[in-house]
């Protein structure tokens, strides 16, 4: 029991960074119906930011944790969020009229690049970061088993929990939610009612640039060594949540990437931990099979 | 007679070797409602791509002028900025609601631009939601104003899907309303609707001339729509205007009876009762 109250806990840890990455896949297929491989680098990109912005505070003395890790927070969202709007501008959007495969392949060829570009920038040897935050909550004390939360996973949960409400209502009520939601459905009649499609989808891409940077800063605080190479299996897993969740549905996205974590860390600690994305993919497979269209999405039904 | 909102000049829209509208000259004028009436293929449906940005024309100008004078050549500019700025609205023959969203949410993507404005991009709309709340509530209030005038206010908040045909078209004609428009074009609003629909829909028409002052562009199949309400009336065939005059000039010009309405007598005799 005490073993599986931990091994909750981290799982919706990890399924929190997870969730939060998903939801950049499944907006920008929501709004254009490509999958955005860059994605996962960008996550990538996101937590080296952090990881620079921290260093360079810390060396010019700022010590206050709350201020240091705000303006780091601050910092890599715009920051990245300025990279997945090149990626867009860049790869996607001189064909967006142009074959549905064209950008799936600048995508994968924007992945390669971003990773290349950090290896070379910054190095292929792992970046470590001393522990930023510390301490944490002993839940409970039974067997000579203790069942703790650290801070970070409180921030990690926290955060994620704000950011999905706020964006949440974001997609809802706000104008710039439903142009997004107007252009899914249709983008010529959205034109046409004078919404600018290209900027929409631009602020999608804006957007979700953002939350991976969130998602790369937990990673980095909650991991404490980042390299060029992590934004790839992050975002397949990723990826993985946000077509088990149903891609195009956020709940969708944030549900499955706790799932995936959860799954993950279950089968780490209960059986071996080489097996734990064989788990995680064979997961995606079998509720496939009998939910095609993921957990949360809606089957496209013809009216004729 | 008033000045001309839309003036077309010597257009023409080559699809390949097609020609789809062959030097094609009209005007539209201000608080009026122009008709373009035409047999199936005659070139109605692209003259309207022409002036909503769809398509760009081969050659020709199109010139919008707005009550204060201000001209938009409608053929150089992005299909959402001749919403945005010159304030043309369309419905489509095959509607196009945004099926998955509320009937109002449908009237607030219309308002998009404004609010979009007030919202600062919908990033102060989250740092500072009650300022925003207030013109939420202003454009609420406007959609409101349209869907009690198209009696849809009592599903308001049902997915547009889920609404009947006539409601849908009805539904159209409002979404283009709350754009604010100075020119309304409609492509065949009667299409698909029963007698008494279409009837609703002429009184809809005029009553949004007479109080919104709005000019309308209409495509129509329906000749009871047509010869009611219209003001004035441009006859194409083979993208080539055959006649433009009012509707009793168009009922007894002989070219039209001869390329439109066939030169069988009983159907002319329909017509001009």
């Amino acid at each position: 029991m005490e073993y599986f109250l931990q091994q909750l806990i981290n799982g919706l840890t990890l399924g929190s960074i997870y969730g939060l990455i998903a939801i950049g896949y499944t907006m920008v297929y929501g709004i254009i119906g490509m999958i955005n491989f860059a994605h996962g680098d960008i996550f990538m990109i996101g937590a080296f930011i952090s990881l620079i912005a921290f260093l360079i505070l810390m060396s010019l003395g700022l010590t206050f944790i709350p201020l240091a890790l705000l303006i780091v927070l601050i910092v890599a969202m715009i920051v990245t969020s300025a990279y997945g709007w090149t990626v867009e501008r860049l790869a996607y959007r001189p064909l967006r009229e142009s074959f549905r495969l064209a950008p799936l392949i600048t995508a994968i060829g924007m992945s390669i690049f971003l990773q290349n570009y950090v290896q070379i920038a910054q190095g292929a040897r792992v970046k470590p970061l001393q522990p930023v935050i510390t301490g944490g909550y002993t839940i409970m004390e039974k067997n000579g088993f203790t069942v703790q939360i650290s801070n970070i996973q409180i921030l990690i949960m926290v955060l994620t929990v704000a950011l999905m409400a706020i964006f949440s209502w974001v997609i809802a009520k706000t104008p710039l939610g439903r142009a997004q939601r107007a252009c899914e459905q249709d983008r010529v009649m959205a034109s046409l009612l004078g919404v600018n499609v290209d900027r929409t989808i631009s602020l999608t891409f804006v957007i979700g640039a953002a939350l991976a940077a969130v998602a790369g800063l937990m990673f980095l605080l909650y991991y404490g060594v980042i390299d060029f190479y992590i934004g790839f299996i992050a975002g397949i897993k990723a990826f993985t949540a946000a077509v088990l969740g149903g891609i195009g549905s956020l709940p969708g996205a944030m549900l499955g990437g706790l799932i995936i974590g959860l799954i993950e860390t279950f089968w780490s600690a209960y059986f071996t931990i080489e097996y734990k994305d064989v788990a995680a993919f064979s997961m995606l497979a079998i509720v496939l099979i009998f939910l095609p269209s993921g957990l949360l999405g809606k089957p496209e039904v013809e009216k004729v | 007679m008033s000045d001309a909102i839309l003036k077309v000049e010597h257009m023409t829209m080559r699809f390949g070797g097609l020609v789809a509208i062959d030097d094609l000259s009209f005007e539209a004028r201000r608080g009026e409602i122009t008709a373009i009436i035409g047999p199936n293929g005659a070139g109605k449906t692209t003259v309207f791509n022409c002036i909503t940005g769809f398509y760009k024309p081969t050659t020709g100008m199109l010139t919008l002028t707005h009550e204060n004078g201000d001209t938009f050549l409608l053929e150089r500019m992005d299909d959402f900025r001749i919403a945005r700025h010159a304030k043309v609205s369309r419905t489509f023959q095959n509607i196009r609601l945004f099926s998955g969203m509320t009937v109002l949410e449908n009237l607030l993507v219309a308002q998009h631009n404004h609010l979009m404005r007030e919202s600062g991009f919908s990033f102060m709309a989250v740092l500072w939601p009650r300022g925003y709340r207030a013109h939420e509530e202003e454009a609420v209030e406007k959609a409101r104003y349209w869907l009690e005038k198209t009696d849809l206010i009592h599903r308001a908040d049902d997915p547009a899907a889920d609404l009947p045909y006539g409601e849908q078209r009805k539904l159209e004609i409002a979404r283009a309303m709350c754009a604010d428009p100075v020119l309304l074009c409609l492509d065949e609003p009667a299409a698909g609707l029963n007698p008494k629909e279409s009837d609703e829909l002429n009184r809809l028409l005029l009553s949004i001339r007479e109080e919104e002052g709005l000019s309308i562009l209409l495509i129509e199949h329906d000749m009871s729509v047509v010869m009611n309400i219209s003001d004035h009336i441009v006859v194409l065939d083979y993208g080539k205007k055959i006649s433009d005059g009012d509707p009793e000039f168009i009922r007894n010009d002989p070219k039209v009876i001869a390329a439109y309405l066939g030169v069988e007598d009983e159907e002319v005799e329909e017509l001009a009762p």
